[in-house]
């Protein structure tokens, strides 16, 4: 799963998707894991990243991350996979 | 270490369209001049739209600051915050005033380098420092802010390669009371992950552990978190002192204090709620003289304010486009400002005023930008004049984060005028034109040739 490119992410959690002029806000977690994708960070990867800094049961952040995902999608804001 | 609690990660979709709270406004006073230039003037001069910065402004805000930290605690630096306001001559005012420079990647140090910095003056914060950055910093003696463990290890690497000790400091996060905390930066006071750092570089012959950093957030509104803040990095520099006979130099308190400006959602205009220098100033000098450091080893504070230095130094002028009638009937205006150009609108209320005399009747409006996209709302329902075609209007507050953060997005962005103190004005940035644009760009052979 890819983020679209020339998404503009603000520190402040803010997200900008120039191509549909739509913008968004993260919270913080939901931040971490744009940039992680932004990155190009396998979903794999992010899971062991966030169950490396986070007390999370795996399958429940599993569920998190695919709810999340699904928003994303939704948005339009992942590449055509 | 224990581990942190997980929060569910969201996204939310940020609604145009929505009226604020108060449908609030009625400002409808009108700005003509700025620095005795009309505004028809240097619009006609520039173009349109077109940011202007008034130099005495800068130093006015800039003095004001220096005063009120000066005359409580006198060992005060301030470094200014590149990433607010990069543009050469802007920074160039501040370190004329007597400004350090704060940088957060290669390309911001390298800008401070060319405008004439000293490496030694320069602070270089982030969490992004590649081993080309390190190396820079470490052989212009820069003072790095160290970010993560890894960063640290980094440096342990390279400043012998290099021959010169790295001056480096931590920056440290903390709970401050107040929320957001930002806490993905630098390492945590509460869990030991700071004195954890400090007692790796402490003994690293290649290290000399020159200062303490926090940025505990931006448009911080109650003074007493950095009281809280200055307390906290105060107990690390008596407990430094304990146990390695080392003094720090110097304190760094980052930036954050709020400027004029109205955020979305807020109850009150920024102008009743945003503290004064003073109010700053007091909160963190007292901390420091009251705490446990001794006397004639106090160090020197430093300061990274970005936004209460700038912002209210910039205004952004414009010009009418059209006015329409929305479907449900409300009034709009089409102005030819963006939020491409207008980054900051996307959290601030921003004052946004007629140029010269206008009509005296004023009605609920919605102020758009001339993007083709829905979310270029520069104001929504605010009372505003009903202005016509080519009426010029002038937003206040603009000169923070706006210049840095600005999107090229289907159209060039304007010229940037600085009036100087004897109110001649300057092109200080030019604006992009179609050769600018094309400068990077480049076309494959095979896609040379269209056929149409
Ligand atoms: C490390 C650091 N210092 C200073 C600043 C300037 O902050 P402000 O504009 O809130 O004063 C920032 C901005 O986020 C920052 O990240």
């Amino acid at each position: 799963m890819k983020l679209k490119k020339n998404i503009a992410i603000s520190e402040s959690g803010f997200l900008f998707d120039p191509s549909s002029g739509d913008s968004f806000n993260l919270n913080k977690t939901g931040q971490q894991i744009v940039k992680m994708l932004s990155e190009g960070k396998s979903e794999n990867a992010i899971i062991r990243s966030i169950l490396e800094e986070f007390k999370v049961e795996k399958h429940t952040l599993q569920r998190y991350l695919d709810d999340f995902y699904s928003m994303l999608r939704q948005f339009n804001l992942i590449e055509n996979e | 270490m224990e581990k942190l609690r997980f929060e569910r990660p969201v996204i939310t979709r940020i609604n145009a369209g929505v009226p604020d709270k108060f449908g609030r406004g009625a400002n409808i006073q009108s700005i003509s001049t700025i620095d005795d230039i009309e505004v028809s003037e240097l619009i006609a001069n520039y173009g349109s739209p077109l940011f202007v910065i008034s130099e005495k402004k800068i130093r006015a805000t800039y003095q004001e600051a220096v005063s009120a930290f000066k005359t409580r605690y006198p060992k005060i630096q301030f470094a200014w915050s590149y990433k607010t306001n990069y543009l050469n001559a802007v920074c160039k005012v501040y370190h004329q005033e007597g400004s350090w420079a704060e940088v957060v990647s290669g390309f911001e140090f390298e800008k401070a380098l060319a405008n004439g910095v000293p490496g030694n003056k320069i602070l270089f914060n982030g969490p992004d420092k590649s081993d080309e950055d390190l190396t820079m910093a470490i052989s212009h003696e820069a003072l790095i802010h160290i970010d993560h463990f890894d960063e640290l290890y980094s440096i342990i690497a390279l400043a012998p390669k290099i021959g010169k000790k790295a001056k480096v400091a931590i920056r440290i996060n903390m709970d401050t009371g107040i929320y957001p905390r930002w806490d993905r930066f630098g390492f945590n006071y509460e869990n030991g992950e700071a004195w954890t750092a400090i007692n790796k570089i402490m003994p690293e012959p290649d290290l000399d552990l020159m200062g303490l950093h926090t940025h505990i957030g931006t448009y911080i509104l109650t003074p007493n978190a950095y009281t809280v803040a200055a307390d906290k990095l105060a107990s690390l520099v008596v407990r430094i002192k304990q146990k390695y006979d080392h003094y720090i130099k110097y304190l760094d308190l980052g930036g954050g204090f709020a400027s004029k400006n109205t955020l979305k959602g807020a109850y009150l205009p920024g102008t009743d709620t945003c503290p004064s220098f003073d109010d700053y100033a007091e909160a963190i000098t007292a901390a420091l003289i009251n705490s446990d450091i001794q006397h004639d080893h106090m160090p020197t504070l430093f300061l990274e304010t970005g936004r209460a230095l700038i912002d209210d130094a910039g205004y952004l002028l414009g010009t009418v486009l059209a006015n329409k009638r929305l479907a449900d009937g409300r009034r709009s205006l089409v102005i030819d400002i963006g939020v491409n150009n207008l980054f900051t609108s996307f959290w601030y209320d921003h004052q946004i005023v007629p140029a010269g005399i206008v009509h005296p009747d004023s009605e609920d409006t919605t102020i758009y930008g001339p993007l083709c996209m829905n979310i270029d709302v520069i104001r929504n329902a605010i009372q505003f004049p009903v202005l016509e075609k080519g009426n010029q209007v002038v937003i206040k507050r603009v000169g923070a984060y706006n210049m840095t953060q600005w999107l090229q997005f289907i159209t060039y962005r304007p010229n940037v005028v600085m009036i100087d103190e004897n109110g001649k004005s300057h092109v200080i940035r030019e604006n992009e034109n179609h050769a600018t644009m094309n400068e990077l760009e480049r076309v494959p052979e095979h896609l040379k040739e269209i056929y149409l």
